[in-house]
């Protein structure tokens, strides 16, 4: 056997040994005694020394063929060994992806506090600025100024706690119209606020009154304000808060503090308008008063009605809520049922 | 007030409108409308019957057998129990097949044995109103008119084929708390004629009023106050034309004289009040203030004891009348009064409002007097009243009218300019479209290059400047012809403000927590406001006339509150409850009425803070874990590294042993803690852990952002170090420790482990650090390290007598 021959043996036992190969371990043994040092392949070249000089290039150019392709074997089949070690690992690690993930707990916005943050959110984009007022009135700022003076027929629309003579609890937030307009420096610009906040009122509770609920109060003085300014923006409430299809319609109503004075119906969003339950069968649902702010109202205030002149407008974010979402008992929502209230956990 | 189109129609003309659709009108251009009705409706085969017999049931003591024409062929037999049935009277009839109130079905029946074919009605039963059945059928069956023909139906004979209005009139329309007030605004608003007639008295030459009484009246009590006599008059039943207006008006007929000025009333708004003239006693009426204390009793029988800011009707003594409110009973018109003296007058309306808030009487005369009144028809009500009475009484009405002084009555002018219309309203109408409107409303205008002068009659006594008018136009214009636009101006930012940013942060961090937001009640019981105090000097700010003893007093401070909360949800079984609440709570100053507001954040945690799952073990809430969240909270708010709790047992609604006082660079901010076990108890609890801060002081203590702090580019070298020491050594006393002699650089210490029990002898815990060390500029040498620890050990055993572990 020449050496050529010799060479091509060793190749074919070696692919045979390779191929044979179950582990890791065999593939390094494998390396080892064929390639090594003491290895059968470099014994044989050891042997070309005894090679004609022209021979020996060619030899040793088949001998590092044949070296080549077994290093490129063994390579192959550890990885070959590798991939199904690896599979075997995986298949072992695998788990029952269909078991609950841990839960997160987190708590839930109050719904009367994500509908106030909601119609925040529209006045802030607008450029009005949020304005906070006390709970336990003057009645200065709760009526008086408000073009209510003692004894005027319309303090019975609201019945009130009192505190003292003169103090009360809040009855609604236009108080923090009356307090807002006394401090603004027209100078500087329009006064545009939102306001809103708890008030009192003496009732016995039950399921469509409370004593406590809640208010957004918002006006708006400038020198040219009109009622058409009014209706868009009471437009933009009703779509904000009950759906971009909404419509609005005004009607003629009466508070002693806005002339002319307005209630406002938006059409039914369960029913479009149709007739239903919700709208007692009307297509419209009563949702806020507005109206145009009372030439007495902003003298009180010290400001000149001859020049300024503005809107306001009063809604109940406690009968927006029981109307977008059904609720039927206004208590709910000052008893704190941990189940009626994560029931709001999708922020709107 | 309830308004019959039937009534409406005399003064203007709808009865080419459905009503729904003249309901609708009223609604979109003046008042709500509560409700439309018409009596009949859901009523069938009621008819007129005539008794022709009518005999005792042999078994029975109250019940009648009646033959009843109800004209057919042959009479039919109906069974009644009622006290007034007997023979040859007109009745109420329902057959069988009928259909009476709250959808009754009548059927052929037997009663003790005798065949009933139907049944006699009383009013109520088709549907009237209790308090409107005249006082004589209020226990029976009623009796129609003699000309009542058998066996038509009753609805025309009763009225109640007439469509009714219910309108809720605002306190600003007054004036449409009359039906000439309603025809007007409704003729106004379709453009209609409207034909009121004018009423006028014919009176008798031989009788003259100064011969029966003369009248003293003070103008500011009373700007007008009139009389007039009616004498020789029969007390009886109104004609059914009558009754019938007064019924569907909602109002009882009582008899001839009351029902004239009742009719009066709701005609024209004016309340007008019939005395006896024989039970006055006197020759003078006076009109003058109560005297304190002095007593009338009133119609309804009622003594009340008056004060000094009524007014009062008297006979120049005694008070017979408390005016405008209610009269007395003592000169009251009854079924032997012949001589009838009638008032129209105008009264104070700030003193009949108080005086029937006070007394709690909202009459239909009272009402109107707060509203105010039409000056323009005061005399002219008193004339038709009058004459009335008269004709329906048999009487004369005596020349003249008793009076101190007239009432000057005259248009309000008002001007205002086509200009300032549009720009309120936002329109674009013309000079013919405002005096249109203007004219349609009855007002008399003049107008010169936009500018108009308007003269408004007294009937509409609501208008007087010139926003009025602006009104006027828009509803009559109509609310939903106004464009809808938006703002426009100079530009505003619109933000929140510092505080507003923080509390709205606060809700977002406590929410990530896993507390949802509560919204407790603002009024509580007085002991409940002043648990957990803040402020112990603080007064509690309490209500003078609460509805309801669970809600007395303004609430100091917010974990009362919470505790209701989580009581009712653990009285419904809901055991794992975290919540906190954002709000106000009240403290007032000793010599101020009105609490000062301070915005505070609490919370209250009970049973698991996470239930068991297939992955984790249950969670319970504990100190621990509350104080976490606090902490956290307060690290988000930007003071927590400032922050330091104490032990405190001087809260006595908190577990002694179990609650910490919180400060801010020494100021004291809140606390948090166990709930006292006796507490918890009285709110079926068992342990709950709550806290509440003064978020007004940590919004005032908290800082911006301090400069930003490289991190180090060099390792930081750790050293753990465990400890015995007796038990009641705190955690805090060695972190100030190790702190304080750790040298520069250390950088953080951390407690990793607590531990007593097995292993350790009684009275003593083992506790265990990491100490980090660290340096900015450079690597640390073990030997820097090693010395600095060395300190900290060495101290640590001696302050501490610690064994080091």
């Amino acid at each position: 056997m020449n050496l050529k021959e010799k060479l091509a043996e060793l190749k074919e036992q070696g692919l045979a040994e390779i191929k044979e190969a179950k582990d890791l371990k065999k593939i390094n043994d494998i390396r080892v005694s064929l390639l090594g040092k003491k290895g059968p392949i470099t014994e044989v070249l050891r042997g070309m020394r005894d090679l004609s000089a022209e021979e020996r290039p060619k030899v040793g150019q088949f001998a590092n063929a044949i070296r080549d392709e077994l290093t490129q074997a063994l390579a192959d089949k550890k990885d070959e060994i590798e991939v199904i070690k690896m599979a075997k690992k995986l298949e072992k690690e695998t788990i029952d992806v269909t078991l609950p993930g841990v839960p997160v707990t987190t708590g839930n916005t109050h719904i009367i506090t994500q509908i106030i943050d909601q119609i925040e959110k529209l006045f802030l984009g607008m450029g009005f600025q949020v304005v906070d007022g006390p709970e336990v009135e003057e009645d200065h700022y709760n009526f008086e100024m408000l073009n209510l003076p003692q004894d005027h027929p319309a303090r019975d629309m609201q019945d009130t706690f009192y505190i003292t003579e003169k103090i009360l609890m809040r009855t609604q937030t236009s108080p923090v119209q009356a307090r807002t307009m006394e401090k603004h420096d027209f100078s500087k610009g329009p006064l545009k606020m939102i306001s809103p906040g708890k008030v009192y009122r003496r009732d016995t509770d039950d399921a469509t009154h409370s004593h406590q609920f809640h208010q957004v109060e918002g006006l708006v003085i400038d020198k040219h304000i009109t009622m058409a300014d009014l209706k868009g923006t009471l437009q933009l409430i009703a779509r904000t808060i009950f759906g971009e299809d909404r419509e609005i319609r005004m009607r003629p109503s009466y508070f002693p503090f806005t002339e002319p004075s307005a209630e406002i119906d938006v059409s039914c969003f369960k029913c479009n308008g149709k007739g239903c339950s919700v709208c007692k069968y009307t297509g419209w649902i009563e949702v806020l008063g507005a109206g145009m702010v009372h030439p007495n109202v902003l003298e009180m205030a010290g400001v000149d009605s001859n020049v300024y002149g503005g809107f306001a407008f009063g809604l109940g974010p406690d009968r927006f809520a029981m109307l977008k979402y059904g609720v039927d008992d206004i208590r709910e929502f000052y008893l704190n049922d941990v189940r009626f209230l994560s029931q709001f956990s999708q922020k709107g | 007030m309830k308004v019959s189109t039937k009534w409406l129609n005399d003064y203007v003309k709808v009865d080419d409108l459905a009503v729904e659709e003249l309901a609708e009108k009223i609604e979109r251009t003046a008042v709500e409308v509560d409700e439309t009705y018409r009596l009949e409706e859901g009523l069938k085969k009621i008819v007129v019957g005539k008794t022709l017999e009518v005999v005792k049931h042999p078994d029975s003591d109250h019940l009648n057998i009646c033959q009843v024409d109800v004209g057919e062929d042959e009479p039919i037999q109906i069974i009644c129990g009622a006290p007034n049935i007997a023979a040859n009277q007109k009745v109420i009839v329902a057959l069988s097949g009928a259909r009476i109130a709250g959808n009754v079905k009548i059927k052929r029946g037997k009663m003790r044995g005798q065949v009933s074919n139907g049944m006699i009605c009383a009013l109520q039963e088709i549907g009237f109103s209790e308090s409107v059945v005249p006082k004589e059928y209020a226990d029976g069956i009623y009796v129609l008119p003699e000309s009542a023909v058998p066996g038509e139906p009753v609805y025309n004979y009763l009225g109640m084929d007439e469509d009714i209005i219910d309108v809720d009139v605002t306190p600003n329309r007054g004036d449409m708390l009359s039906m000439r007030g309603v025809a007007r605004d409704v003729a106004a608003v379709y453009g209609r004629e409207l034909t009121l007639p004018v009423g006028t008295v014919n009176e008798d030459d031989g009788l003259h009023i100064k011969d029966y009484l003369s009248v003293k009246a003070d103008k500011e009590l009373a700007p007008a106050y009139k009389l007039r006599v009616i004498d020789n008059v029969t007390v009886k039943p109104s004609p059914m034309w009558l009754q019938k207006r007064l019924w569907n008006a909602g109002v009882r007929p009582i008899n001839n004289v009351v029902d004239v000025t009742n009719y009066i009333l709701m005609d024209y708004g004016q309340p007008l009040h019939s005395f006896d003239y024989n039970k006055i006693n006197s020759k003078e009426l006076v009109v003058r203030l109560a005297e304190q204390g002095e007593k009338i009793t009133t119609l309804d029988d009622q003594e009340r004891e008056l004060q000094s800011g009524d007014i009062v009707i008297t006979n120049g003594k005694d008070p017979i009348a408390l005016a405008g409110v209610m009269g007395g009973a003592n000169t009251e018109v009854d079924d032997n009064t012949t001589t009838v003296v009638l008032e129209s007058a105008m009264f104070d309306s700030s003193s009949i409002r108080k005086t029937s808030r006070r007394e709690n009487i909202h009459s239909e005369a009272s009402m109107r007097f707060e509203r105010g009144i039409n000056r323009g028809t005061i005399e002219e009500a008193l004339d038709y009243a009058a004459n009335l009475i008269a004709e329906l009484g048999d009487g004369k009405v005596a020349t003249g009218i008793a009076q101190e002084q007239d009432i000057d009555v005259q248009d309000t002018t008002v001007e205002i300019s086509l200009e300032k219309i549009n720009n309120v309203l936002g329109t674009d109408l013309s000079v013919a479209d405002v005096t249109d409107i203007f004219e349609r409303l009855g007002f008399k205008v003049e107008e010169n290059a936009g500018e108009f002068v308007v003269n408004v009659p007294p009937f509409r006594w609501d208008i007087s400047i010139p926003a009025d008018l602006i009104e006027e136009v828009a509803r009559i214009y109509g609310y939903d012809n106004i464009p809808a636009t938006l703002p426009v101006g100079p530009t505003t930012p619109g933000h929140y403000t510092y505080e507003q940013q923080v509390i709205r942060n606060t809700r977002a961090i406590l929410e990530a927590s896993g507390l949802t937001q509560a919204i407790s009640y603002g009024l509580t019981t007085k002991v409940k406001a002043e648990r957990f105090a803040f402020e112990p000097a603080m007064k509690s700010t309490e209500l003078d006339f609460p509805m309801s003893s669970d809600h007395t007093t303004v609430r100091m401070n917010l974990i009362s509150g919470l505790l209701d909360d989580v009581s009712y949800n653990k009285a419904r079984k809901v055991e794992n409850v975290a919540l906190y609440e954002q709000g106000r709570v009240f403290f007032r100053d000793e010599d101020s009425e009105r609490p000062r507001e301070v915005e505070h954040v609490a919370a209250a945690m009970t049973g698991l803070i996470e239930d068991a799952t297939w992955h984790d073990k249950k969670r319970p809430v504990d100190f621990y874990v509350i104080k976490g969240i606090v902490q956290n909270l307060l690290d988000k708010v930007g003071v927590g590294s400032r922050v330091v709790y104490t032990a405190t047992a001087e809260h006595e609604e908190m577990h002694p042993g179990r609650t910490a006082n919180i400060y801010i660079d020494g100021e004291f901010i809140g606390f948090v803690g166990e709930v006292h076990p006796t507490l918890a108890k009285e709110y079926n609890l068992d342990r709950v852990y709550v806290f509440e801060l003064d978020l007004q002081k940590v919004m005032e203590l908290s800082k911006d952002l301090e400069v930003y702090e490289p991190v180090s580019k060099f390792p930081a070298i750790k050293r753990d170090i465990a400890l015995l020491v007796a038990e009641d050594i705190q955690n805090s006393d060695i972190i100030k420790t190790i702190k304080e002699n750790g040298g520069a650089n250390l950088a953080s210490v951390n407690i990793f482990d607590v531990y007593a029990g097995e292993k350790i002898d009684l009275g003593f815990k083992s506790l265990a650090y990491t100490l980090t060390f660290e340096n900015k500029e450079r690597t640390l040498t073990d030997d820097e390290v090693n010395k600095a620890f060395d300190k900290v050990v060495n101290k640590l055993q001696e302050n501490y007598k610690a064994v080091i572990r």
